[in-house]
């Protein structure tokens, strides 16, 4: 490695370090501070917890006073429920926009399209009204659907990239071997896309299990709160109970790197090596 | 087993015209090699008779079947492809019986055409393996077990042997071969490469330019090719084509004339005084001899020597070049001045509109 090289390479370390400190920094400091007492939290927050500070008494105090077990499993719902819906539906419809040419389908490629661009949060309003007007109101069904036609337009896109990739001779061997054109899907297809699919599920569940929006103002009673939601009861107007926020927000975060740790095992490259050549 | 009819096929992109009015007719058992240049419709051919690419007119029939609005699977094909297609996810065993499934093949009928196509090609150790696992020549012998456990009337091979290197491409010709020979089934096989055409075929369709230039026999081929394209195409190297004119015509003869070679005479009541023709000789056929109603001559300019013979580029007095192979061990060194000549079966003359007119006989 020649003096130019090392100093490139340090400098782009010393960017992606700086960058992982800035990232994980405010995560550390809650999951730290969880484990203190309540003085402790605002005399040295940046100090880990010891002997003498340590407490659990935000745990217990979530446990007790609150519902967390149902905004738990509220929110795991919504967010498993939505992610399958949309890992359903955005690779069905990126195969059948990318493998087949039908009246309409570059318009439709099109609308699908505008999602990125446009923030559903725009169409709050217009969403509140149809989901009373559905009967919906205050149902984790809301916040599915809501949440699976947020997640859609991105995944179709990204799948679609990915599904033209796999050879298109695999999909005409299938169709010699009298391969249904449903089983080509979900027999040839599915499988190649599992790269793909973990890239867009991590996508999908991270700013769903994080939503605070649409809870908000489509929940109203506790058993249908989530996680992120359900931690605002601890932030009052007057007084904070921090051990209790802190705790809740370092179990909320639980899940989304657990999710993560296990689809980025998926995210292997290469797993169409010896398909064709 | 089946035979195999097309009929006024015709295929348009667009305005494209990428097949234009083909018609064949392949008997049952036979093997037929489609060969071409790349762009000359004959893989687009292979796609339609597989019915993985639609026709913009004309009939396909398999088995006195009209199949063109069955689907791939319904027609009694198999295809291999150049790239093998393999899934990749699948093992060799699963590879093989995937489609069988929904085939309505029973389980133990499947397990017993595996097992059958396994032994024919030595792949009873691979079953378990993946195709990530395989070499390309494995590979390339899963995809063709995968097409014989299909049990189809017409085998369809699309360039099967561009993905593998020289050595293997040899041995792995001779196994297709002999496949043939065990099956006795129809195949049809897409080349660019003419050794593969001509060693495997027992007829050979040349294709160029979306039409059907000839078709015939391999030998045919080569001794009787019926216009100028068929004539440069098969062959290796290629034919030397010469211009020439018709410069006199005496009763049934027509004395052809050209720079770089001295004049003979050639059947042929059609032609007329002053007719441009072209001469195209082989390289093989030219040879140091005395006898040759064709004799052509030059400097040699540079030899290439393959041992049991050499290419000699010769530049005529006209300064076009041309290759002459030279056997044995008369090798001629670069700077010699030759004069070579060719018997008259082997000299071929084709009209101005490239097709052929005959061959000249002794004067």
């Amino acid at each position: 490695m020649t003096t130019e090289q090392r100093a490139r390479s340090l400098g782009v370390h010393v960017v992606l370090i700086a960058y992982s400190l800035l990232a994980v920094g405010p995560i550390l400091l809650v999951v730290m501070n969880s484990f203190k007492m309540r003085n402790a939290i605002f005399g040295s927050p940046l100090a880990p917890p010891d002997a003498a500070t340590f407490s659990l008494i935000g745990y217990e105090k979530v446990f007790r006073s609150s519902h967390i077990l149902t905004y738990y499993s509220n929110s795991l719902i919504v967010t498993l429920v939505s992610m399958a819906l949309v890992l359903l539906f955005g690779a069905m419809a990126a195969w059948a926009l990318t493998e087949y040419r039908f009246r309409g389908s570059t318009a439709l490629a099109l609308f699908l399209s505008i999602g990125i661009m446009v923030p559903i949060r725009l169409g709050s309003v217009a969403i509140l009204n149809m989901m009373r007007s559905a009967g919906l109101n205050d149902t984790l069904t809301a916040l599915i659907l809501v949440y699976v036609a947020q997640g859609l337009p991105m995944s179709i896109f990204i799948l679609s990239e990915f599904i033209q990739q796999i050879p298109k001779d695999l999909r005409d061997a299938a169709r010699c071997d009298g391969v249904p054109e449903t089983r080509i899907f979900f027999e040839v297809v599915a499988p190649l896309l599992r790269p793909a699919i973990a890239t867009v599920a991590v996508f999908t569940i991270v700013p769903i299990w994080n939503d605070l929006w649409f809870p908000l103002i489509l929940t109203s009673s506790d058993s249908t709160h989530t996680v992120t939601l359900g931690v605002q009861q601890f932030l009052g107007q007057y007084i904070t109970d921090w051990n209790s926020v802190l705790a809740a927000l370092s179990m909320a975060i639980l899940p989304v790197v657990i999710i993560y740790v296990i689809l980025s095992r998926q995210l292997i490259a290469g797993l169409t090596s010896g398909a064709v050549k | 087993m089946a035979n195999l009819r097309i009929e006024h096929l015709h295929k348009r992109y667009g305005a494209t015209a990428v097949l234009n009015d083909v018609n064949l007719k392949i008997e049952d058992g036979e093997f037929v090699v489609l060969v071409g240049p790349s762009g000359c419709g004959k893989s687009t051919l292979l796609r339609m008779i597989a019915g993985l690419d639609g026709a913009s007119g004309g009939d396909i029939h398999i088995a006195d079947k009209l199949v063109n609005t069955l689907a791939p699977a319904d027609r009694g094909i198999a295809m291999v492809f150049q790239s093998y297609a393999l899934y990749p996810h699948m093992n060799v065993r699963k590879n093989m019986t995937f489609g069988l499934k929904f085939t309505g093949v029973p389980p133990a009928e499947r397990e017993r055409r595996v097992t059958e196509a396994a032994r024919m090609l030595r792949l009873d150790e691979l079953l378990g393996r993946y195709p990530r696992d395989l070499s390309g020549g494995q590979r390339q012998r899963v995809a063709i077990g995968r097409a014989i456990v299909r049990e189809p009337a017409v085998f369809l091979f699309d360039e099967p042997l561009s993905n593998l290197d020289a050595a293997l491409r040899v041995s792995t010709r001779v196994e297709i071969a002999n496949l043939h020979r065990m099956l006795k089934s129809t195949i049809v096989y897409v080349t660019h490469d003419q050794v593969e055409a001509m060693t495997l075929a027992d007829r050979i369709v040349v294709m160029n330019k979306g039409c059907i230039e000839q078709v015939g026999r391999p030998l045919d081929l080569y001794y009787a090719p019926a216009n100028l394209f068929v004539a440069g195409f098969i062959g290796s190297p290629a034919m030397n084509f010469f211009e020439a004119k018709v410069a006199g015509v005496e009763g049934a003869c027509a004395r052809v004339d050209g720079p770089g070679f001295r004049s003979f005479d050639l059947p042929a009541t059609s032609l007329k005084m002053g007719d441009t023709l072209t001469v195209g000789v082989r390289p093989e056929h030219l040879a140091r001899r005395e006898d040759g109603s064709f004799t052509v001559e030059g400097v040699v300019e540079l030899v290439e020597r393959l041992g049991e013979s050499s290419f000699a580029y010769v530049r005529r007095a006209d300064d076009r070049l041309f290759v002459a192979e030279v056997r044995g061990r008369q090798t001629p060194t670069p700077g010699e001045r030759v004069a070579l000549a060719a018997a008259n079966r082997d000299v071929h003359v084709f009209d101005s509109s490239g097709l052929r007119v005959s061959s000249p006989t002794n004067t």
